[in-house]
């Protein structure tokens, strides 16, 4: 592009307004990377510095520590359920909103947004009271992993619904009526023709809502029961860590847990470029 | 775009304005009260109180109410805070690592305690799993709720008066330890906080909550239902209440005036045990004289402990302490 500007310098108009949104475009990348800076990559070096600060025996024996891999093992494993839950009800979610017409749909879209809106800690008292030992409705799961990962789908049900609404409602249906008509079976137009356009929007769903449930604590902290071990998740911990007193271990722990995050955002980053390699062409 | 971008920059900016303005506000008269998280009824009292004395005219109260610890780091870190009321002595002693309040804050008048309390049991109403003492906890089938000792001041006290209660039958150092992990394997849910542990015993979990007696009396003020077990023996709790060494003259007024007896008489009729014992003998706190006749047997500068910073090192290190083998028992 500068190439060929150069080579025809009686473009010299376009030329000026490229050279002013070649100013503007730095201007931009300047503020935004000061605002990254600023909210992101300073606290994370911070986050990496302080785990480090007692030194690599120090650290090794923080994220070592067998109730820190339990706490590791548990809080991954409940993501990865709450994400495959995600995926599947995020997306059949998704697809009643927009595709069948019920009575009380935009009441139902509404709701949808609902757990954001509540602060987690209210959550959290709310599934205790519904779903604790004084359930009105006779289930009481509160305290063991299936409390966990049923706080989890409260706080990331939105995601997955998000992202792939809108692809849904961009989605031309005559694709699949032209499958149709050529003798395709529902499943098959399901799987050859929808499934391939929704992906993209479902991973990014996925991916938002595996990080939020890998940092999740204050829909946990009241129903989980914290037993070491048992349902004591990553980032209670870690609390406990900073409450006893040893940022530097708590720091470790969550330096581990970033880190393993950070690998699988980038998997899924790597699995979704894959999906959409057929739209780029 | 870049108006988006202009504004989400402008907004920091402004909130630091704002917050800035309002810490400026604070200068004078104003005394910051920093305290765990359930002293708040009786707080309140005593701080309108103090306002109609010659000392208190004028002075304006700004309360913060959290967990102990968290509350401590907060300080030390810079939160502004002129008086101090935590839940152990050790979280006063993460301020004095600060340089705010003197090494040797307990050299003062009744040792810096605004009141007392003792480690207790809470029972579901009628203790229809006749829960009187420590060795009912591990009975078999019987569910205890205390918090993670590791992110709750409370929880320390619980499982320091466990094991000191234990070594008082006469059980010897590695008997009393395991004691201490049975009963953390009766325990069903290790809380953050105190106030959580409550939540979870109130909201129907567990048969047995080990709290401070003065948390339990406010739980039952707040209207839930239970019992209070005083069990024998039991281990006593001080709470500390410190100026900070730039705090005003009125702060310290205030710290003094709370070991007043009339005040002593208000921490009485609200669960705390008073240190000056005097005040229980005046005739409207009879009911109360009686409520507290179950006393401490021992407390954290018994040679069983041998004070908080050793206690603290042996029980709750986070690499040695006997509580890490403990957790890693009970979650192993």
């Amino acid at each position: 592009m500068e190439a060929s500007a150069a080579r025809a310098p009686h473009f010299r108009p376009r030329e000026a307004a490229r050279a002013g949104g070649r100013a503007s475009t730095a201007i931009s990348v300047g503020i935004i990377s000061t605002f990254l800076t600023v909210v992101v990559v300073l606290p994370i070096a911070a986050l990496v510095w302080e785990s480090h600060k007692s030194g690599a025996h120090a650290f090794w024996q923080a994220v070592s520590n067998p109730l820190a891999v339990s706490a590791l093992k548990l809080t991954f494993g409940a993501a990865f359920v709450v994400v495959i839950v995600n995926i599947v009800f995020g997306t059949v979610t998704a697809w009643v909103l927009v595709r069948d017409d019920f009575p009380g749909r935009s009441v139902v879209n509404a709701v949808i947004d609902l757990p954001f809106a509540l602060p987690t800690i209210v959550a959290g008292l709310t599934l205790l009271a519904l779903y604790g030992p004084r359930s009105p409705i006779g289930i009481d799961v509160a305290y063991t992993r299936t409390a966990i990962v049923l706080a989890l789908c409260f706080v990331t049900l939105p995601f997955v619904v998000r992202t792939v609404q809108p692809v849904l409602l961009e989605l031309d249906t005559e694709m699949e009526e032209a499958a149709r008509s050529l003798g395709a079976r529902q499943t098959t137009v399901f799987r050859r023709i929808v499934l391939p356009n929704l992906l993209p929007g479902i991973l990014s769903g996925a991916v938002l809502a595996l990080a939020r449930a890998l940092g999740e604590i204050g829909s946990l902290v009241l129903i989980a029961g914290n037993i070491p071990g048992h349902t004591q998740v990553v980032s209670v911990y870690v609390l406990n860590q900073i409450e006893s007193g040893d940022p530097s271990g708590a720091a470790a722990v969550a330096v581990v847990l970033l880190g393993a995050s950070f690998v699988l955002l980038l998997a899924v980053g790597a699995l979704r470029f894959f999906v959409t390699r057929y739209e780029r062409g | 775009m870049r108006r988006l971008l202009l504004l989400a920059l402008l907004v920091p900016v402004a909130c630091a304005v704002v917050v800035g303005a309002a810490q400026a506000r604070q200068a004078g008269t104003t005394v910051n009260l920093v305290a765990y998280s359930t002293p708040k009824p009786v707080m309140q009292k005593l701080i309108s109180r103090f306002g109609h004395t010659s000392a208190g005219n004028g002075v304006s109260f700004s309360q913060s109410y959290g967990p102990s610890g968290s509350q401590a780091r907060a300080i030390a870190a810079g939160q502004p805070a002129s008086i101090a009321f935590l839940s152990t002595g050790l979280d006063i002693d993460t301020i004095a690592d600060a340089g705010l309040v003197g090494k040797n804050w307990n050299k003062a008048p009744y040792s810096a305690i605004a009141a007392d309390s003792v480690v207790a049991f809470v029972v579901r109403p009628g203790n229809p799993k006749h829960i009187h003492g420590w060795s009912d906890l591990v009975k078999s089938g019987i569910q205890v709720v205390t918090p993670n000792p590791f992110s709750s001041g409370s929880a320390k006290w619980n499982v320091l008066a466990a094991y000191g209660a234990a070594r008082k039958s006469g059980m010897s150092d590695h008997k009393a330890v395991q004691f201490v992990t049975k009963l953390f394997k009766h325990v069903v849910s290790q809380d953050t906080s105190g106030s959580n542990a409550a939540n979870t015993f109130f909201s129907g979990k567990g048969d047995v909550l080990i709290t401070y007696e003065s948390e339990a009396y406010s739980a039952f003020a707040a209207g839930k239902q239970g019992k209070l077990i005083v069990p024998r023996p039991t281990m006593l709790i001080e709470l500390p209440m410190v100026a900070l060494k730039d705090a005003t003259s009125a702060a310290k007024a205030f710290i003094a005036y709370a070991h007043a007896p009339k005040q002593q008489a208000i921490f009485a009729s609200n669960g705390y045990r008073p240190v000056v014992k005097s005040v229980l003998k005046r005739p409207n706190l009879a009911s109360w004289a009686k409520k507290y006749k179950t006393g401490p047997t021992f407390n954290i500068r018994d040679r069983l402990f041998g004070g908080w910073l050793k206690a603290n090192r042996i029980w709750f290190d986070q690499n040695t302490g006997r509580m890490v083998g403990i957790e890693r028992a009970v979650g192993g």
